[in-house]
């Protein structure tokens, strides 16, 4: 069964997912309408940015990370700087990581979603004066619901599934950076099967449910990112 | 049309003789990843001495005592401890009788500033940092003798907050190493050169407080017909072999 560390490291997972899901909504819904409307040539090298965490492998943006938060690394000077300390081992650093690693997840849905709208609505509604802020939230977002959705579950979910990069920003602090992924691999590197199994059953229950919720009840089509 | 199809048999042929002749000469090995770097010198000493070669897959120990209970192919297995080449022994995927101690680990109170830690190993007790750095001690055995240690100076309540695990003994070094953690306890073979500490600073401790860290190897059933793989568990008693062992600052068996 899933004794108390392993429900300490559900909930805690819980809270990354869900604290990193409203950071990426917050980030990636401007970042996307950009990347949806705009012509500007840097367009392909933003996608290709975003897209980055879907190809590299995430051992390698965790060290990356680990070495630009640590505190001879920039980001680390300026967090330190700030009064923040360094971001490795806290559970801060677990969902600045979680945004960046998750990131493409969120905003490839949305611009998806945003393209698919067109010029024409947009423009009947500054033809009846609306401003591009009241365009926004009463045209484009009701329209790209379905996106949003989609980027919500699927930011979500991943989240919940990383591993490398926490494991390697981590430090495996029980309530403070132990994630299930990370648990799991514990149990197993420990040759605790049994109670590994509990914990990856209950993960691929998880994982299962929401993609049956994003195809069924939302009919969503599979229009994952690619990995 | 016929001297094409006679080409082929023979060339079939030929392939899987010098398929198997190869396989008689080759031992796949699985080694623990913290005792990569003397492997690959011991692996070469052993093609030199015996003709064999042993090809070296590296893993942590855990994963590979794992894949070893599915049917992987190794056949022979150097843990970096003595638990997992015992439980393969009772489950009966290595040789009973077989196991031996290669090596005794050295455990090493290090940090990537010089002078930051003294050679008593004063500066666990004045607290005057923010994390320290040690192998998960339910994995990993320079874990469970760093927290011995610990235990041993009576730090163990006051540093347990500040503990940062790392999953195995290469990544709590990486955490010292970036600097994320200003000390941690590693390996020595991870910071040796030459016979000394190379970078930074550190406090070799003395073994008289933790238990002895054995790096056990083990004969596996794949390899009971293979002599490279009887030859190698031999070899690594040799005295070549042992002189490479504590060049990269482990401790010998008698």
């Amino acid at each position: 069964m899933l004794d108390a560390a392993d429900l300490t490291a559900l909930w805690l997972t819980l809270r990354v997912a869900s604290l990193a899901t409203v950071l990426m909504l917050l980030l990636g819904t401007p970042l996307a309408w950009w990347l949806a409307r705009t012509r500007s040539r840097y367009q392909g090298m933003a996608n290709a940015l975003v897209a980055l965490p879907l190809v590299l492998p995430p051992t390698v943006l965790g060290f990356y990370l680990l070495v630009l938060m640590g505190p001879n690394g920039p980001v680390g000077r300026l967090t330190t700087a700030l009064g923040l300390g360094t971001l490795p081992f806290t559970f801060t650093g677990l969902v600045v990581a979680s945004v960046l690693y998750s990131l493409p997840f969120v905003v490839q849905p949305l611009q998806t979603a945003f393209a698919a709208i067109g010029e024409q609505p947009l423009e009947a509604a500054a033809t009846l004066r609306a401003n591009p802020l009241d365009t926004f939230f009463s045209v484009a977002v009701p329209l790209a619901w379905p996106g949003f959705l989609t980027a919500t579950i699927l930011g979500f979910a991943h989240t919940v599934g990383e591993f490398g990069v926490v494991l390697m920003i981590g430090g495996n602090i029980p309530g403070r950076t132990q994630v299930v992924s990370v648990q799991i691999y514990n149990r197993v590197e420990a040759l605790e099967y049994a109670k590994a199994h509990w914990l990856a059953g209950c993960l691929l229950l998880f994982s299962f449910v929401v993609l049956l919720l994003m195809y069924t009840v939302l009919k969503t089509r599979p229009s994952i990112p690619s990995r | 049309m016929n001297c094409v199809f006679l080409s082929r048999i023979l060339l079939t042929v030929l392939l899987l003789t010098t398929q198997t002749f190869a396989a008689a000469e080759t031992t796949l090995v699985a080694v623990a990843t913290n005792f990569t770097q003397p492997m690959v010198k011991i692996a070469e000493l052993f093609h030199q001495a015996t003709g064999y070669t042993a090809k070296l897959s590296f893993g942590s120990s855990g994963k590979i005592a794992s894949q070893l209970q599915n049917g992987a192919p190794f056949e022979v297995f150097l843990s970096a401890d003595e638990d997992k080449p015992l439980k393969l022994e009772q489950t009966g995927v290595a040789v009973a009788g077989s196991r031996f101690t290669y090596a005794f680990g050295t455990l090493v109170l290090w940090s990537a500033q010089p002078g930051f830690v003294d050679d008593q190993g004063q500066i666990l007790g004045s607290g005057a940092f923010k994390h320290l750095a040690v192998a998960d001690p339910k994995l990993a055995p320079y874990g469970s003798a760093a927290l011995a240690v610990l235990e041993e100076k009576g730090l163990q309540e006051k540093l347990q907050p500040l503990l940062v695990l790392g999953e195995n003994i290469a990544q709590t070094h990486q955490f010292v190493s970036t600097g994320n953690a200003e000390l941690g306890f590693v390996s020595l073979s991870q910071v040796i050169d030459n016979g000394k500490i190379s970078q930074g600073s550190g406090w070799i401790v003395p073994s008289n407080l933790h238990a002895p860290i054995r790096q056990d190897a083990v004969l596996l059933e794949n390899g009971t017909d293979n002599p490279a793989a009887i030859e190698l568990m031999a070899f690594l008693k040799s005295p070549q072999a042992r002189s490479i062992i504590e060049q990269y600052g482990y401790g010998l068996p008698k």
